[in-house]
This record gives C-alpha cells, structure tokens and sequence, in this order.
C-alpha cells in the first residue's frame, strides 16, 4: 500500500493503520505474506496501464456525463427504431422502485431475509401469466432470443426430436442466437434448425410448406405475433392444431403490450410462449434493457423442462401466512451442474420487478387503452407514409406496431433516405435491405405509444421533402 | 464481544397484489388516439381471430397503492443493507454516481440500431473499459454481449466451437476438461454447447493433481476450463503446468476469473498462459447485482480468438468508434445486441474511480481481510476450516464447515442462514454443488466491508452458536424477527402444490379458503 494514499471513499479497511491492525492480528509480518500460496514467478511482469484515478465523485461524473453527452438519444430525436428494443412509455413509479437500493443490491439472502424481492419475483410472473392466460411463467432469462434458444431445447427435451421449424421472416439477430443454442451440425446433440416459407401476399407463415415439413422428427415450430415484420398471425390456432396432430410443440413469441388487444396465446393452443420483457417498463438502454420470458401450461412435463428459477407461492410456519421460494431447484445448473436442464445464473431479474410494477400500474383497461392506441398509431403512420410518392407499405392494415416501408420506387436507399432523416432530427426504421428476406430497398418501421399524430405527420412530411 | 443489534424488518403483511384493487380502479391512462388518427383508421384494427375478448385478470390499483405496494415490498428485502458477506459474489458499493450518470436519457432512451455517429460517446466509454481489461488481463480483445459469468463461459464454448471447426475438427475435439470444484456454468454451458464433460476430482491439497489432468486431456480435448483460486481460498501452483500440458495437446484453455478480487492487479491471464477469461462486472467491478441481473460477463481472449468472438466488436475507427459486425469467423450471437450497456459503464466507473493503486490495494485488502476472519472464525467452537491440512494463507474467501456443531446441535448451515437475518446481518453463501464439505459456509469480505462489519458479523456467528446449544428448536424455527415466518419447502417439488402464478394457486388452494385482505 502507498502510504501516502487517501483512504479511499469505497473502501473502509484502506483508512491508516487498518491493514497492520489486521495483519498483526494474524501474526503476518507483511501484506505478501498473506499471498504466500501464489509462486514468486506466477505476479504479473507487466505494470497495470490504466487511466489515471478519479476518485472524486465529482471527477468521475464530470467524465461519464461529459461522454454520454456525445450520444444523441431517442428523447431529442424522433425515433421510429424498433426490432426487438422499443420505444415505449416509462411511468415514473417503475424507475422509483427499480431504482430502490434494495433491489438493486441483494443478492440472494433467504426466502425470508428477501421476502419482498421474491414476492415481486411471484407477481411478475402472476401478472403476465394472467395477460397470456397461461398457469407457469419463469424468471425471465437474458433477451427473448435467448428464451427462443430455451424454449426449442425444451420442446427437444420433451418430445426427444432434434428439428425445429422457424419462420422464413425471422430476425437475424434473434435467428442467430437460436442458431447458437441449437449448435452446428457437427454436435451429436445438434437441433437442426429449418425455415419455413412465408406466404408473400401477408408476410405470415405458408401453411402449406409447414405441412410439408411437420413430421415425426420436428420437436417444434415457431413462429411471432405479432411477427418480426409487425404482421399478425392470424392462423395461429390452426397453426397449432396441426402441430399438435404430428406430436410436435407450439412455441410462440409475443409482445407482451399487444396482449390488452391481442387473443392470449394460452387461448389459442401454444405450448410453450416466449417474448421480450423490455417493454413491460424497461427503458432501451442501448439494448441493455433486454431481456425474455419463458410460459406454459402447468404440466409436470413443462415444468421439468424448464432452465431456471421458477418462483412459487408457499405457505409458512405461521399459518394463514404466505411466502415464496424456488420449485423444482434441483433441475438447474446449480443443482445439477452438466446434468441440469441448459444452465442458468444471473440474468434479468430486476426487469421482473420493473414488469411487476407496470402490469399492475396499467390493470386491465390501461393494456386495453395502450394496445389501441398503439395499433391506431401505427396504422395512422403506415397510411401516411404510404401516401409519399413512391413509397410502398408492404403489408398495410395487417400489422401492430411495426411495419415495413419499401423504397423501391423513389430510387434512394434506405440508407440515404435513413441519412437525411438523421439530419433532420429523425432516426429512420431498421434498415432491412441487407437481411436476404428479399423485400429490396425497406426498413422496419415502429411506431407506439409515445409518437403523436404530431410526429407521424413531421416524419411524413420529411419524407416527402427529401424525396422530392 | 459488541452489543449485537436489537433489529425486526419490516413487517406489512402485505397482499399479493393480484388481491389488491376495486373494479375499475386505475393506475395509468393512455390518451385516446387522435381524431385525425381515428378518422384515417377506424376502429376494430386487429383481425376478428386475433382480437382478445376476455379481459386479463390483473389488478385494478391506483398509481399511490402501486408506489406503496412496491415500496413495502422493498423494505422487506434486506438486499445488502445488512452485513453481507456473501462468499463467490464479492459484495461492493454500488456507485449510485454510476447508476444516476446511467438513467440519463443519453444513455436510458438510447437505441443499440442508431447511427454509430450518434453513440460515439457510449462508443467510447466501451472501448476505453475494453483497454483497462485488456490491461487487468493481458488478453487482446474483450466483448460484453454475455449477460453474466455463465453466460460469458457460454461464450467461451461456442468460441471453442467456431475455432475447431474452421480447423475442421469440431467432429473430434468433443470434451471439455474442468475440476469438480469449478463453478457450475462451466460444465452445464460445456454441456449446453453440445461437448461431453470431463470433472477432475481434488486430491488432499484442494486441487486435482497434475497428472490427472495429462491422464483427462487428449486430441478429444476441445476445451479446459478452470477458476483459480477456488471458493476454498485455494490457489492452484502448478497452474502453469495445467495450461501447458493442455497446450500440448492443443486444447484451448479459459480463465473463470469469478475470484479475481484477491489477485487483481497481482496477476495475468494472458502471462499465466491462458487463450482467454471473463470478468464479472455485477461483482468484481462494482456494477449492482440486481437480485441476478442485468450483469454482465466481460469476455476476453487473445488475438487468435478473436475472429470467432460473437458480434459486434466495438473498434477505434479515425477519430471515432464504429461497432465491426463484418466478421465472418464469428460464432455468431450470443444474445441481442452489445450487452447490458449500462452495468458496463458501471463497471468503468468502478474502474476509474479506483484507479490502478486503488484496484492493488483493494485485492490487498481483500485477502489480508479473510485472513483476519479466518483467524477470528477458527477461535469459535463447532466450526471447521475446509481443507485442515492447507495451512497457507487463504486467498480473498475461504470454505468453512459447520460439521462440528451440527453433530453436537443438530443445528445446520441452513438454519444458521435463516436465524442472522434476525439480527440484520444478511444470510451468508452456503456452496455451491456438489457440497465436498459438509454443512458449508462460504464467507468473503472483500474491500468493502470494514474490520467493525467483519467483527460484527463473526460475533453474530457466534452468537448464533450458543444458541445452537442453549436452544436449537429456536434457531432450527428461525426467523424470529422477519417479514415472514420460516417457509415451508413441501410445495416445491409437489406438482399438486407448487403454484407459480396466482392463477395456479387459486386452481390449487381452491379459491374460497385463501380470502385475505385487500387494498
């Protein structure tokens, strides 16, 4: 320890004298005895090259403030970026009680110690099953990809098959992580992953290629609702009807803001239901506020399949009095190390309690009102923009709250119109033309709740004065 | 001994809040759409099969009852408000100068698909943290996709995979190696990715010897994976060795750094021979752990790896950042997007507020710490050190066994667990699986507790003992001074029981006999 260093703010044992007084209590001479099981030639020959200290807390802030300021955020501009982190409303309650030190800081504790935590836990996944009407839903894992990724290894494990199908429209950032937790074909316990076509006229899935392809080896199909490309998938009943008659598993993905609107996928035969829990009052936080739930029916067979931490409503010693803890522990990672089901750990768990708060803040009528202003947003924007000359909605009136723009016809790429959007003050939609879905010159576009019929009017507008 | 604290938590008996609330009660409204919007779309927009007809049972609450629910339910966490010396996590302060600098709309309403040029400031702050791990590590490159230490040893698999087969040997390099004292993700993410585990067993010293790992490794060997020092305290001297004999055989080996609080600044991956490590930045680096994320597990490795890294790469591009997707060895995605972006900057702030001397003196402290608890724990009859016959010096934690007294008392690790938080002290780590020792206890006080939290804390362990022999029923019934009582585990396993929604536990409970209060 250099002696003439401050104590520092963080670290109470590094104010003087605190260090010998232990050392002595312990009979060492020195703070490298301590270190005696490290051999001498294992220290590091390279000296540490960080950036000098900023100890002082109004240093370090004057750093981070002074280069998040160099971003340009979704507040100052309009911005119509959607595809997996949206832009939606953030009521001020959720950021209160994220932001209680409590919560933000526990660990673990005991299931009496962290009482509150692990009822908020029960209430996330109470809530939400009550919007997809179905009776189990797990802690949420890291990104709705990575409950894909879960959920395709649980149909495996249940049917013992090693197919899934996937749409044709998927997106490519979803699809690839699927890809990685269904591993490549040089594994033995590989899950090959299929597409299935698209029925151009309505971006849904082509019933008659899933037919084809539905067969004794399939463990799953897949498929969004709203889709990736904003369309709702009307054939979803049917799409599991047939599923079920080849043994194979339903797994869908919903936004869980459509559901105040939107039939709930337990009403309609999924087995399995996946989908983001950002939006369930988690700011975008560069694509850090993602994260994904996993739902199905209270079946023994589902419940076993599961990879992580599965909260349940228990009595205690008292009675009449109702606490919470973990069902079926033994079938994780912790339990079983490379015997459990995939593996588990930290995730994103504060976002279960941000989604506890905003379900219950919005109640049934509040996801009502949301899922209908949105819709009527989103169409509003679509019927505009279509209006532009030479601009092309593909698949109007069928979609939610993301669409796709084609740009075929104005002679611009998405990219240049994108730029001189930018320089207006607007982020444009997700660039689709490099994403081999054959849609040419298009991007995503998504519109919800925050966008007024202001802004849909200034984005069109926009748009027909750089296209002129 | 310190007068130990007369302590209660808060107790509200508060509802679940699926009972709370009157019909129609409101806790947000949306406005209805625009005349202008109505009159262009209408009404009715979702297609007649899809539109909903039932209305979700959720709660119908005030915005108020909503605030003071959660705020309730807060307070009965202890979260690390007490003493928490919670071993394999390594407790910090969570810098709140970070978590306000992060909620910022320059950050919070940010979009990972915006146009590099309008996040050259968040750009920026992931380059500069990617050069002070590479500093901390001596690896070349560092992502920060994977959502926390399992996930960044997932990674580390799928890295392995993409490597072997550009070699086209991803058919025979099948096996990953690791000792049955690693952290569990190790095998289980191994598994996931589809590679056969191999566990290596300890010998007396705490460590598999040397000679079982030339015996484990072959041309099958894909991969090693291995922690040290271990959650024992131990650390491994032939750890050179390991890597070497590994490296003979050509397989890649992966740095667990979970338990690099007491070698920080002391070692390097990159020296000690390793491909690549991650780093936990909800742990080491001072970012919140949030009950279990949103963290991150910083992944690092050296320019061989690289191509293979999961995409994008945040780079130094002329004056500014630029994200580099364009690279066609890589594994592919681990997960959306460039990670959980504001525990990164966290984990920055963390490391600029402490700089290189502060980030020495805190693995100095760290170990130096232990040790002193070390020496205080073993003057408390009934506890056990795990290991006796190591006599060095542990590292920044150490493994000890309530065997003793359990045998005297019938008086376990768990209950012990259950009965600290009575006296506000927050329940300690057990182990992790498998238990090698017995009725476990895995303490760590890291830097930021001080030597009166340290004291407190043990004195409370041995408090606890004397009651264990005075009273066992009492602390086997603990907690006495909780928001509940202690909670009953036959629901668990029960499938006629557990109920992991309210839904389920009204089908279960049978709706009548579970009437309580409401808001």
């Amino acid at each position: 320890m250099a002696s003439d260093m401050r104590a520092h703010p963080w670290m109470a044992n590094s104010a003087p004298g605190v260090i010998d007084e232990m050392l002595a209590a312990i009979g060492a001479a020195s703070v490298k005895e301590v270190f005696e099981q490290i051999p001498e030639d294992h220290f590091r020959k390279t000296p540490l090259d960080l950036p000098p200290a900023l100890t002082s807390e109004m240093e370090l802030r004057r750093d981070l403030v002074s280069k998040l300021k160099k971003n340009l955020s979704c507040e100052d501009n309009l911005s119509f970026l959607g595809a997996g982190v949206w832009q939606h409303h953030v009521p001020a309650v959720v950021d209160e009680i994220v932001g209680r030190t409590e919560f933000a800081t526990n660990v673990w504790g005991s299931y009496q110690s962290d009482h509150g935590r692990n009822q908020t836990w029960f209430e996330f996944s109470s809530q939400l099953g009550a919007l997809l009407n179905l009776d189990v839903v797990q802690l949420p894992v890291y990104s709705w990809g990575c409950a894909i990724g879960h959920a395709m290894r649980m149909a495996a494990r249940i049917t013992g098959r090693s197919k899934v199908l996937v749409p044709a429209f998927s997106d490519p950032e979803r699809l690839s992580v699927i890809r990685t937790y269904c591993q490549p074909m040089e594994m033995q316990t590989r899950i090959e992953v299929v597409e299935v076509a698209a029925d151009p006229t309505s971006g849904r899935l082509d019933l008659g290629d899933l037919a084809d392809k539905l067969g004794e080896d399939v463990a799953a199909v897949y498929f969004e609702n709203p889709a990736y490309l904003g369309t709702i998938e009307t054939g979803a009943a049917e799409i599991a009807k047939m599923a079920r008659a080849a043994g194979v598993e339903t797994v869908v993905g919903v936004d869980p803001l459509s559901l105040g609107v939107m039939t709930a996928p337990g009403d309609y035969g999924a087995d399995i239901v996946t989908g983001p829990v950002q939006p369930l009052g988690v700011h975008m936080h560069c694509g850090g506020g993602a994260g994904g739930f996993i739902a199905s029916r209270d079946e023994e067979r589902y419940v076993r399949a599961y990879n992580g931490f599965l909260v349940s409503v228990v009595e205690t010693r008292e009675p009449g009095q109702l606490g919470f803890g973990l069902a079926c522990p033994h079938q994780n990672s912790y339990g079983m190390r490379e015997n459990g089901n995939d593996w588990t750990g930290n995730s994103t768990y504060l976002w279960a309690i941000a989604g506890a708060v905003y379900m219950s803040l919005l109640g049934p009528e509040g996801f009502r009102e949301l899922g209908q202003l949105i819709v009527s947003r989103a169409r509003y924007a679509a019927k505009l923009l279509g209006e532009v000359p030479g601009v092309r909605i593909v698949w109007p009136d069928t979609t939610f709250k993301e669409f796709v723009v084609n740009f075929d016809d104005t002679g611009k790429t998405v990219a240049e119109v994108n730029d001189a959007l930018r320089a207006r003050g607007i982020f444009g939609g997700k660039d689709l033309s490099g994403e081999g879905l054959g849609l040419g010159q298009s991007a995503l576009y998504c519109v919800t709740e925050v966008h007024t019929a202001n802004d849909i009017r200034r984005l069109a507008d926009t748009m027909k004065e750089i296209l002129a | 001994m310190t007068d130990l604290p007369q302590f209660h938590a808060a107790k509200w008996d508060e509802p679940v809040v699926m009972e709370m609330g009157r019909p129609g009660g409101r806790g947000q409204h949306f406005p209805a759409p625009e005349a202008e919007v109505s009159e262009a779309v209408g009404a009715d927009l979702i297609p007649a099969a899809m539109a909903r007809k039932d209305r979700p049972e959720l709660p119908e609450i005030t915005e108020f009852e909503a605030q003071r629910h959660y705020l309730h339910l807060s307070q009965m966490t202890l979260g690390m408000m007490g003493i928490s010396l919670f071993g394999t996590c390594t407790m910090k302060y969570n810098s709140k100068t970070a978590e306000f600098a992060t909620l910022r709309p320059e950050l919070a309403e940010v979009h990972p698909y915006q146009h590099p040029e309008t996040l050259q400031g968040v750009l920026e702050i992931m380059h500069d943290f990617d050069g002070i791990l590479r500093s901390l590590s001596g690896m070349d490159q560092f992502v920060f996709q994977a959502g926390g230490g399992a996930n960044a040893a997932y990674t580390m698999a799928c890295v392995a995979r993409a490597y072997w087969q550009d070699r086209g040997k991803l058919g025979e390099r099948t096996e990953m190696v690791t000792s049955i004292q690693a952290h569990p993700c190790n095998p289980a993410t191994a598994a996931a990715a589809g590679f056969k585990v191999v566990n290596l067993p300890l010998e007396e010293n705490g460590y598999p010897s040397l000679d079982a790992l030339k015996a484990a490794v072959s041309e099958r060997t894909a991969l090693i994976m291995l922690n040290n020092p271990d959650d024992m305290g131990i650390y491994n001297p032939e750890i050179k060795e390991w890597v070497k004999a590994a490296k003979e055989v050509g397989a890649l080996c992966f740095y667990d750094h979970a338990n690099f609080n007491g070698v920080m600044g002391k070692l390097s991956a990159r020296e000690l021979g390793f491909d690549a490590c991650m780093f936990m930045l909800h742990k080491t680096f001072g970012a919140p752990k949030a009950g279990g994320g949103p963290a991150v597990g910083a992944f690092g490795c050296s320019d061989e790896l690289a191509p293979y890294l999961p995409t994008p790469v945040v780079v130094k591009s002329g004056d500014g950042y630029a994200l580099d997707d364009d690279r066609p060895k890589s594994m592919g995605k681990i997960r959306e997007f460039w990670g959980n972006v504001p525990q990164v900057v966290k984990a920055y702030a963390w490391a600029r507020a402490m700089g290189a001397e502060g980030i020495d003196l805190a693995s100095d402290i760290s170990v130096v710490a232990n040790n002193y608890m070390d020496k205080r724990l073993s003057e408390i009859e009934g506890l056990a050190r795990s290991n006796p016959g190591v006599s060095a010096h542990r590292m920044e934690m150490t493994r000890w066994s309530l065997e003793p007294i359990a045998q005297e008392t019938g008086v376990g690790t768990v209950d012990f667990a259950n009965r600290m938080a009575d006296y506000g002290i927050d329940p300690w780590w057990m182990s992790h699986e498998p238990w090698i020792v017995a009725e476990p206890f895995t303490p760590e006080a890291g830097e930021l507790w001080s030597k009166e939290d340290i004291d407190m804390w043990i004195d409370v362990v041995a408090k606890i003992c004397e009651e264990a022999r005075s009273d066992p029923e009492m602390v086997k019934t603990a907690p006495h001074n909780q928001a509940i009582a202690q909670v009953k585990g036959d629901a668990f396993e029960d499938p006629s029981k557990w109920a992991m929604t309210w839904r389920a536990w009204k089908r279960k409970s049978g709706e009548a006999d579970t009437a309580r209060g409401a808001a």
